[in-house]
């Protein structure tokens, strides 16, 4: 299987990307080489097979539903970009209208 | 005095400090003019993205004072130690080389290096990394290139390049990596020191900046074998804040008496390819014979497996990566490119914020995960990786203790030398199994091809550290000073 032009931009808007426009025919040349080598997997028989699902021969032990405290050095306040009023600041989302809402109306 | 510190192996150091022979403050202010002096000038290696400095230098000052719990163990009192600058630390910044997250603080630190401090250890810098520990040469780093301190002209590996260098070129004598396809034991190779890869779930991931949570681990580095066990020792336990955290006894893995009568090595025919480096295969061949001569047996063994490593890591990892990374998009970490509406500054913000192999893995990722090409990918690849772990359990259950391979294909290449993305990505061949089926492997030197370090791996069945770790005392032993040259 193959990428093209305006699959790399799907994907790139799936995964909050932007993309140059100029970038684009170099990444689908990129992406197809590496993809080329992946087609092997195609010809390997796993129909009687279950997929790895959770890793290590102890896999994961079910614990209680609740962790020890995490033990903070310092507040959010000093880590977040922006905050407001204890809550973390965003732009509007698109949605919402208002072309000229910024930081201070999203929080 | 002040030189030998920097030669000391930590065992040695830690217990000069504890004992009082030795001042810590001494050891930590040889160490960061060690890393000033290397890290500066007109070749710099560029070992580190933050100096702790003076913190280091106030905390070893503390511990001279005795102004620390004086009654717990400290095997590795007064030993500066690097840290990954994907492994958070409170006091210092953790971008994961990446701009995306720079000058980031986290406000909590990781168990790893909760245990290394609490066993006396001295953090005095972050190194350098490819960016998010994605790469085999630290040429990924939004920070700059390291340098190979054996040869500068070369990488040293990645993506734990700068913990490597820092080992090697006796900046300190045991540093932390992170593993996800290779990252500790490729640049050990490369550089000459001894990298560990623990069992899935040996050591807590909190603290690690998941880059694909299936399949990483944080990892050691020394300049002995001892040195790679006893900070190993130190951070391998339970923790309750990882949910994969395992809950099995930890051995104890400082112990090999050089004598391996009774012990199986298999020689997997897969590692050692017709078009393996002639050089690289004869040092292997070497190190087999050395393993012989303590006792042990060598068997051929087959994992059939193996050509299909590369193509389910490079499919698994980058979907693991595409979902892990969406945390950073300018709303709680680093890094925000203000845009009126809020997709817009999402994606000005990940496009500014990642660099260019980051970006490939993320739309790599996200594609093999999209509607559509998630059977015929991301399921499809999960389905030979059972192949590839049932390889490791066929063998080890046949009567073989431990596997030995070459760790590379081939020794550190210069700068450059692989643009081509897949073809970097083949560097990690031989280690990216160990990753996929959670099995643990360690590199150590085994000597060197036209100066340049050649890295032997030893790989054991899950949880099977201690006999890796006996295989590697007796390896390190019988090549002595060959091992380097």
């Amino acid at each position: 299987m193959a990428v093209n032009e305006r699959e790399v931009r799907r994907i790139a808007e799936l995964a909050r990307l932007g993309i140059e426009d100029a970038r684009v025919p170099m990444l689908v040349d990129e992406l197809n080489r590496i993809l080329e080598h992946m087609d092997v997997l195609s010809k390997v028989d796993t129909g009687r097979l279950a997929p790895v699902e959770g890793m290590g021969a102890g896999a994961m032990p079910l614990r209680h539903d609740a962790g020890p405290p995490i033990p903070l050095a310092r507040t959010r306040e000093e880590f977040a970009p922006e905050l407001r009023d204890g809550f973390f600041t965003v732009p509007r989302l698109a949605t919402h209208g208002d072309p000229d809402g910024g930081m201070e109306s999203g929080a | 005095m002040s030189d030998d510190l920097l030669s000391m192996t930590a065992h040695a150091l830690g217990a000069a400090v504890a004992a009082g022979r030795v001042r810590a403050v001494d050891a930590v202010d040889k160490s960061l003019a060690r890393a000033r002096e290397l890290d500066g000038g007109d070749a710099p290696l560029n070992c580190f993205l933050t100096l702790a400095d003076p913190a280091a230098h106030d905390e070893a000052i503390r511990m001279d004072g005795g102004h620390v719990d004086a009654d717990a163990p400290r095997p590795l009192a007064g030993v500066p130690v690097a840290i990954k600058d994907n492994i958070a630390t409170h006091t210092l910044p953790t971008s994961c080389g990446s701009r995306i997250l720079h000058g980031y603080v986290s406000p909590y630190e990781a168990t790893a290096v909760r245990l290394l401090r609490a066993a006396g250890a001295i953090v005095m810098g972050k190194a350098n990394m490819d960016e998010f520990a994605m790469g085999s040469s630290t040429e990924n780093s939004a920070y700059g290139p390291t340098r190979n301190p054996i040869d500068p002209s070369r990488v040293p590996g990645g993506s734990s390049g700068g913990s490597a260098a820092a080992v090697a070129a006796g900046i300190t004598s045991i540093a932390l990596g992170s593993e996800t396809g290779g990252s500790v034991r490729q640049p050990a190779a490369f550089c000459g020191v001894v990298g560990v890869k623990p069992t899935y779930g040996r050591v807590s991931r909190y603290g690690l900046v998941a880059f694909a949570s299936s399949l990483d681990q944080v990892g050691v580095f020394g300049r002995t074998v001892d040195d790679a066990a006893l900070a190993f020792q130190v951070i391998a336990a339970h923790d309750p804040r990882d949910a994969t955290s395992a809950t099995a006894p930890v051995d104890d893995y400082r112990v090999g008496d050089g004598d391996l009568t009774g012990l199986v090595v298999g020689k997997p025919a897969e590692y050692f390819p017709e078009s393996l480096d002639p050089a690289v295969r004869d040092r292997s061949e070497r190190a087999l014979d050395a393993l012989r001569s303590r006792g042990a047996t060598i068997r051929d063994v087959s994992m059939p497996h193996t050509e299909l490593a590369i193509p389910v890591y490079y499919i698994v990892a980058p979907a693991e990566a595409s979902s892990n990374l969406a945390r950073f998009d300018g709303v709680r970490y680093g890094l925000r490119v203000p845009q009126p509406q809020l997709r817009d500054m999402y994606e000005a913000t990940r496009s500014q914020g990642f660099g260019p192999e980051v970006t490939r893995r993320i739309l790599l990722g996200t594609y093999v995960l999209s509607a559509g090409y998630y059977d015929a990918y991301y399921r499809q690849a999960q389905r030979v990786r059972s192949l590839i772990a049932a390889d490791f359990a066929n063998v080890f259950s046949s009567g073989v203790d431990v596997l030995f391979t070459p760790t590379t294909p081939t020794p550190a290449f210069p700068f450059g030398a692989k643009s081509d993305p897949y073809e970097m990505y083949l560097s990690d061949i031989f280690t990216v199994t160990a990753n996929l089926a959670g099995v643990p492997a360690m590199s150590l030197p085994i000597g060197r091809v036209d100066g340049l370090p050649v890295g032997g791996q030893i790989l054991a069945p899950h949880f099977g550290e201690a006999a890796m770790f006996r295989v590697a005392y007796a390896l390190e032993s019988v090549l002595g000073a060959e091992a380097h040259r």
